[in-house]
């Protein structure tokens, strides 16, 4: 599985502005709720809504609740992250009446989404659920869409997109690569 | 009875009886033994009916002292009928009876209904074994004269040991008069406690229960000392511990009238086979262990015991192999280690599985033949097991360089418990002669011949 | 005993909560029958996974679609209410059919019965086969005869797979990395597949492993006050010569239930004596080090091989071990039933690592 052209979509500032800008977004659709839960999907979602809290902690001065999700268990497609473990989900205080924004570093075929939304819905009854990713690949193959875009990128079926993480990876980009 | 006229030409005639081991020819018919001769010392007439057998050993017929037919009783197993064939095929023209059937052969009218129909329907002679106790339970004598007179060459509970001690005197004691063997199958069942394999680290990994050493070789001891107390016969069946062969030999040195027999299997296999990799030692234990194909009594020993029944039979500590040939049905042993009868089926790979011991050098093909044959013969103080003149025509032609890959499904017997399937041997019994009729050959058509191996 | 199937998408390099493992679970199983041929990096991966199922566990409302459409028989020839019991709560909560059957082993004729039961649950496609079954090898035996995955409940008194991992997961809540922490582990080992199967497993994750009991309960060829070889395939365990040798210094102190049959066979004159000379008292933890877990796979004879007081004392982690239980059940029916069983495998549509 080697990329053998690597090509930078997104750079660390982009990312960056993407990122301020999707706060701005959510203060704006949630009117400032403090209700507010950002849920990250394992594991790069949650860095990211780590980021937007921080984020909007800086433009509005209170931190909505960030909680950690892997919906591997309601996935439909189970052998597709198989052969890693699975890790526990953690949402403090629930979701109950709350609005909750998925979050995810990439979004593709959808059905991640699909799985993490079912997953919600198991964990309580949110007042609305939305979905923030920072990058929009194109190839839904459910009805599934995104209220916060990074960006949108269209790509082949063939390519792979990959998100960097400084958390993880050691530095932040969007690249685009080759399969074999 | 033929009165064919048959010469085997140009073999290694190996006739340990008569200190024969020589290329000769031998002559036989009207069922019996001619003569041994060389090639050049008789005409070939046309009525001979000649067997070339160069490059092959001939030998006298195999001689077992220790088969279980089940017949009567558990004919699904095996029968006068398949065991005989399942004899030849082996090589063994003669095979003893033990009456641990259903009904058990304690009584005379058991015995002659077993001796009448092996000689009408059995391929290959079958001498009968007379219990020890009635019903084998080990509880009062059986009328050992009365089975005597019926023919038993000897007497035995075999499957069960005569636990009672003072029984087992006993037994020794009223058979001096008749001159024939007590053949105690020695196990301290307390001291085994239950065990299903040898104990040691194999039973350990595996979680089954061991059954110790001792437990053979104290009732050994005890035998022997009985033995001695009471100037019997005793003859050892499936010797198989290090402990069992030391007394035995301080027994002979003091002039006990000891004899031992030890089974292909106690000399070839050993505990580690119960992992299921023809003794290979896995570093972890998969699905193919608890073959319950290796589950014999007595257990499949440690190597260190297996090495030295080796050198005991070899230096003829332990007089001759006999086969145990133990068939159960597929119900018997497909199911837990613990569920599974104890046996295994011996008489169709006894000689090729020994055989191997003769390429690495450990019994030399002489005494090994001798312990098939004259030594057996010797116990049973008959004519058997030779080709002096007079005696009946039975012939083993072995093909030492045959190889063969042992497969149950193609056995003549009709059970296939076999540890050794899948196994590659080299060496073959491949023409058996009974009283001058060729009762197996390999290379024929029509029942015996193997379609292929 | 594995069954390998294509690795399906990218594999990056697999991230656990605790790092990089070294092998991962690459390749599916097929069956669980014991934790011979498990690396340490398999085994840590379950325990990661064991991790998620007790979160989900704990909820208010347990139940995910994971293993929805399958069927988990639970066959169970020896009575265990509690295993049993932790076996289909696991099933259930991952959203499986689970059904029950008890059967008698000494109700069942030599074999036939055994076979023909599986065979006939073969038939019926059943997705996964949770055994328990008083002759060692069973569950092998089953294995080779079904095409079900076989979980080992408990066999004879060779292997006890899940009861292992369930305490590693304990202790590794608790102590984290377990090298060349000692673990003593009191009781009878001849009779039980939870000391051979525990000895084995911290063996595998490093820590060193010390076993004490009357010596009529050990192997013969083993001796007391004696470290065992490899070639005996328990190699480095250490027989203390008595029970306070065993606990001084341990970090974990296991004991096992001693049941009344052992006496019966002669094995120990009285369960008295046998409380009087190993029975797990605190005088006896306190020869362990400080915060040392007390730890017991239950059921317990409370004031046989473990007192009442250190039982429900502070330093015991009994109830913990019951609850991982079920979490660690989970992982190993969702490891064995999920993954490869689906008919989307090789399906190059599917790519890990940036689907959403």
């Amino acid at each position: 599985m080697t990329n053998e052209i690597e090509r930078v979509l997104l750079t660390q500032d982009d990312i960056r502005r993407a990122m301020t800008r999707i706060s701005h977004e959510i203060l704006e659709q949630n009117r400032a709720s403090s209700d507010l839960v950002l849920v990250g999907l394992q594991t790069r979602g949650v860095h990211i809504a780590k980021r937007l809290a921080d984020s909007i902690e800086r433009i509005e001065g209170f931190r909505p609740v960030v909680g950690t999700l892997d919906p591997r268990l309601w996935r439909d497609d189970p052998e597709v992250a198989s052969g890693q473990p699975l890790l526990p989900s953690d949402i403090p205080e629930g979701v109950d009446g709350k609005p909750v924004v998925i979050v995810d570093d990439v979004l593709y075929t959808g059905r991640t989404i699909r799985a993490a939304m079912e997953a919600l819905l198991d964990f309580g009854r949110a007042s609305r659920i939305q979905l923030a990713v920072l990058v929009d690949r194109g190839h839904r193959e459910l009805p599934i869409r995104p209220d916060f875009i990074g960006k949108n990128i269209p790509t082949a079926r063939g390519e792979r997109v990959q998100v960097r993480i400084t958390e993880i990876d050691g530095d932040d980009a969007v690249v685009l690569g080759r399969e074999d | 009875m033929a009165a064919r006229k048959l010469a085997i030409t140009g073999g290694r005639v190996i006739d340990p009886a008569q200190g024969i081991d020589r290329v000769a020819d031998v002559l036989i018919s009207n069922g019996k033994i001619d003569e041994v001769t060389a090639s050049s010392e008789w005409t070939m007439l046309d009525d001979y009916e000649v067997i070339d057998a160069s490059g092959k050993i001939v030998s006298p017929g195999f001689v077992d002292l220790h088969t279980h037919l089940r017949d009567p009783g558990q004919e699904w197993k095996e029968t006068i009928i398949t065991g005989t064939r399942a004899a030849a095929c082996g090589g063994f023209t003669t095979i003893s009876a033990m009456p641990n059937t259903d009904p058990v052969q304690d009584s005379a009218a058991v015995v002659d209904d077993v001796v009448r129909r092996s000689a009408a329907d059995g391929l290959v002679r079958v001498l009968p074994i007379g219990a020890i106790s009635i019903g084998q339970k080990g509880k009062q004598l059986a009328p050992m004269g009365e089975l005597a007179d019926s023919g038993v060459i000897g007497f035995s509970d075999d499957g069960n040991p005569v636990a009672d001690a003072n029984l087992m005197r006993q037994a020794l004691s009223y058979s001096v008069e008749l001159g024939l063997p007590i053949i105690n199958h020695a196990e301290d069942k307390k001291i085994g406690a239950g065990g299903v394999m040898s104990a040691g680290t194999v039973a350990t990994r595996l979680g089954l229960a061991g059954v110790p050493a001792e437990a053979e070789t104290a009732m050994v001891a005890r035998d022997l000392h009985l033995a001695d107390l009471t100037k019997a016969r005793l003859h050892i069946p499936h010797i198989s511990t290090v402990g069992s062969l030391v007394a035995l030999r301080t027994a002979k040195d003091s002039g006990v009238d000891v004899t031992a027999e030890v089974t292909p299997h106690h000399l070839t296999l050993s505990d580690e086979w119960v992992y299921g990799l023809k003794g290979e030692v896995p570093a972890a234990v998969g699905s193919e262990a608890y073959d319950t194909n290796t589950k014999v009594n007595p257990p499949l020993r440690s190597r260190a015991d297996v090495e030295a029944v080796i050198d005991a039979l070899s230096e003829g500590l332990i007089d001759i192999i006999a086969t145990d040939h133990a068939p159960h049905a597929a119900t018997d042993k497909v199911c837990t280690y613990n569920e599974a009868a104890h046996g295994i089926n011996v008489l169709e790979t006894a000689f090729s599985s020994v055989f191997q011991l003769v390429d690495t050098g450990k019994i030399s093909v002489v005494r090994l033949i001798e312990s098939l044959t004259a030594g057996p013969a010797a116990i049973l103080r008959k004519d058997l097991g030779s080709l002096k003149k007079g005696f009946s025509a039975d012939v083993a032609i072995i093909d030492p360089g045959s190889k063969w890959i042992v497969n149950p499904e193609q056995l003549e017997s009709k059970s296939v418990n076999s540890p050794l399937a899948g196994v590659e041997l080299t060496g073959r019994v491949v023409t058996t002669i009974y009283q001058g009729e060729t009762v197996f050959d390999l290379n024929a058509s029509g029942v015996f011949s193997e379609a292929k191996q | 005993m594995t069954n390998p199937t294509t690795a399906v998408g990218n594999n990056p390099a697999i991230e656990t909560a605790n790092g990089i493992s070294d092998e991962g679970l690459v390749a599916p199983r097929q069956h669980l029958l014991d934790l011979d041929d498990l690396s340490a990096g398999e085994i840590n991966d379950l325990l990661d996974s064991a991790e998620g199922m007790l979160e989900i566990a704990g909820r208010d409302n347990r139940k995910t679609p994971a293993l929805r459409g399958k069927t988990i028989i639970t066959m169970f020839f020896e009575n265990s209410t509690r295993t049993r019991v932790s076996f289909e709560q696991a099933g259930k909560i991952l959203g499986a059919d689970v059904i029950n059957v008890t059967a008698s082993a000494s109700s069942v004729s030599k074999g036939e019965s055994l076979l023909n039961t599986v065979k006939t649950l073969q038939a019926m496609q059943i997705d996964a086969l949770v055994v328990r079954h008083p002759h060692s090898g069973a569950s092998y035996f089953i294995s080779n005869h079904t095409d079900a995955s076989v979980v080992n409940a408990g066999d004879g008194t060779h292997a006890h797979p899940t009861q292992s991992l369930l305490d590693l997961f304990t202790v590794r809540n608790h102590i984290g990395d377990m090298t060349g922490k000692k673990i003593a582990i009191v009781g009878d080992v001849l009779y039980s597949r939870v000391a051979r199967s525990n000895i084995l497993a911290f063996q595998k994750m490093g820590a060193e492993v010390t076993v004490s009991c009357p010596n009529t309960l050990i192997p013969d060829e083993w001796n007391l006050g004696s470290t065992l070889g490899d070639e005996t395939g328990f190699g480095g365990l250490k027989l203390a010569r008595n029970v306070d040798e065993a606990v001084d210094s341990a970090d974990v102190v296991m004991a096992l239930r001693i049941q009344q049959e052992r006496q019966d066979a002669g094995h120990l004159p009285s369960l008295r004596e046998y409380s009087d000379r190993w029975g797990i008292n605190a005088q006896r933890m306190a020869l362990a080090n400080d915060g040392a877990l007390l730890m017991h796979p239950g059921p317990m004879n409370e004031g046989v091989e473990i007192s009442s007081e250190v039982a429900h004392g502070a330093q015991s982690v009994v109830e913990e071990q019951v609850r991982n239980g079920v979490a660690v059940r989970m992982a190993v029916l969702y490891t064995l039933c999920a993954p490869g069983k689906s008919t989307r495998i090789g399906n190059s549509e599917s790519t890990s690592g940036d689907e959403a």
